[in-house]
């Protein structure tokens, strides 16, 4: 028995791991989300070309190899990561570039009449989106942006591959050593679905949070 | 005699291959009240929304309170506007819109408050005070912690307003502010811009369907049609005693339809 509390530490060690890949993967994944969806709207041709390239970029080529390249290949340019900040790096610029769609879609949702009582009000551009656009539009990418988040901390397994020690991978140490195949995998399987459960609740509990008084009926 | 506040010269404007302003060109003295009438798709509405520059003029000029609104003067010459200049000309106009346009994401407070403070660097606590003096004035100092969704039309309607005077406007423009509404709101809007004609010297231009309200509160009514003048002149001459054949049928019809003239 105290034998499987230790393996189960270090299933436990490897749900840290992808917490954190989780965590900072999405921070970076919000950062490139919003340059590149609103680089997207942007007035000027260069802008948006960026966020186009990017965003295509990263949608059409497979996180395998985008973290192959950051852990391996950035190496020879000069450029060594360590496996955690390959997979943040892999990890938040995939999900970003998804996320990006989020929230040029999401922009473009808020009604024509918001932009023009903004000129009417005189604000600037990014007086306008900043205090109007966006506070309306982030409402709109809550729910997707919940999505985002739990197709990341899936996403995080792949890290195994360059062996960094996450779930998935210390699922595989403790498979091995011990020859059980169920107690590794089912414990895996539970706590990737109570990570993703923690998310979904946190995403609508923020929904509901700043839906309040749009409709009529909360203050 | 003064100098107009607007000048309107020759302007034209074509959504697609639909004209609708042509060669249109128009006066408004300092303090006026102006009404434009005229059927839908005349082009009233469009020269509102050109002088609150939310639609761009394909030719002629527009000057306001002395300056070229679309175009900036520059050693002699006449250059296309940028944006540093067109935000400067907004600060001489408002606008109130049909449909309210309120933030729905903020409450009645911060709908007024927000363009004083982002765009005159107006304290919080200035903004504030005027704003609760501009809510008072349109009767709803009650509801400066409310959201908009939980107000009636006529009331949203009375926060676009105070909005809109938040920034101090010299000209102020109603587009069809009541056309929204349940009819019997209508009143307690209009009652708001009887209020505010009677205690200020704004320039106001208002396009409306409100016939009653355009004679009572007007001192010129302009008749549009296919993006033209076709009659302008004092309410009772144009109310009672249309020259145009056009103004004759468009009011007909309109108190066919059981408008009060």
């Amino acid at each position: 028995m105290t034998q499987w509390s230790g393996y189960l530490g270090l299933i436990l060690q490897g749900a840290l791991v992808t917490i954190e890949l989780t965590l900072m993967g999405s921070v970076l994944a919000l950062v490139m989300a919003f340059l590149a969806g609103m680089g997207r709207v942007s007035r000027f041709f260069i802008v948006r070309a960026l966020a186009t390239i990017y965003i295509e970029f990263f949608r059409g080529t497979s996180i395998f190899v985008q973290l192959f390249w950051a852990y391996f290949v950035l190496p020879f340019a000069g450029l060594s990561l360590t496996p955690l900040q390959a997979g943040v790096l892999a990890l938040g610029l995939n999900v970003g570039a998804y996320a990006a769609e989020v929230v040029r879609g999401a922009i473009l949702s808020v009604g024509r009449e918001q932009y023009e009582a903004c000129t009417a009000l005189n604000l600037g551009r990014w007086q306008g989106m900043r205090h109007v656009i966006l506070p309306q539009a982030l409402l709109v990418m809550l729910p997707t942006f919940g999505n985002n988040a739990i197709e990341l901390l899936k996403a995080t397994s792949v890290v195994s591959l360059i062996s960094l020690a996450d779930l998935t991978f210390q699922a595989q140490v403790v498979r091995s050593q011990t020859g059980s195949t169920l107690m590794p995998f089912v414990s895996v399987l539970v706590i990737y679905f109570g990570l993703a459960l923690i998310i979904s609740w946190g995403i609508r509990s923020l929904e509901r949070r700043m839906a309040r008084g749009l409709d009529g009926v909360r203050a | 005699m003064p100098a107009p506040i607007i000048k309107v010269d020759a302007i034209s404007k074509s959504f697609g291959t639909f004209k609708v302003l042509d060669g249109l060109s128009m006066q408004v003295m300092p303090g006026e009240k102006l009404a434009l009438i005229g059927p839908s798709g005349s082009g009233k509405t469009t020269i509102l929304r050109i002088l609150m520059t939310l639609e761009k003029i394909d030719g002629g000029h527009i000057q306001v309170d002395g300056e070229q609104l679309y175009h900036m003067e520059r050693n002699g010459q006449l250059l296309p506007a940028d944006e540093r200049h067109l935000a400067k000309m907004r600060q001489k106009i408002g606008m109130v819109f049909q449909l309210f346009n309120l933030f729905p994401h903020k409450c009645v407070m911060d709908n007024v408050t927000l363009a004083p403070m982002l765009t005159k660097g107006v304290s919080r606590a200035a903004a504030e005070k005027r704003a609760l003096e501009l809510l008072d004035m349109v009767g709803l100092a009650d509801k400066a912690k409310a959201m908009p969704a939980q107000l009636s039309g006529g009331q949203k309607q009375r926060v676009a307003i105070a909005r809109a005077l938040a920034l101090s406007p010299k000209i102020m423009l109603f587009d069809e502010v009541t056309s929204a509404l349940d009819p019997e709101l209508v009143e307690e809007v209009l009652n708001v811009m009887r209020k505010l004609a009677a205690e200020t010297d704004m320039t106001m231009l208002l396009v409306t369907h409100e016939m009653g309200f355009a004679h009572d509160f007007a001192d010129r009514v302009l008749f549009f049609d296919r993006g033209r003048i076709v009659e302008e002149g004092k309410p009772d001459e144009i109310f009672r005693h249309p020259k145009q054949e056009r103004t004759q049928s468009f009011l007909k019809k309109i108190i066919a339809a059981g408008h009060r003239v």
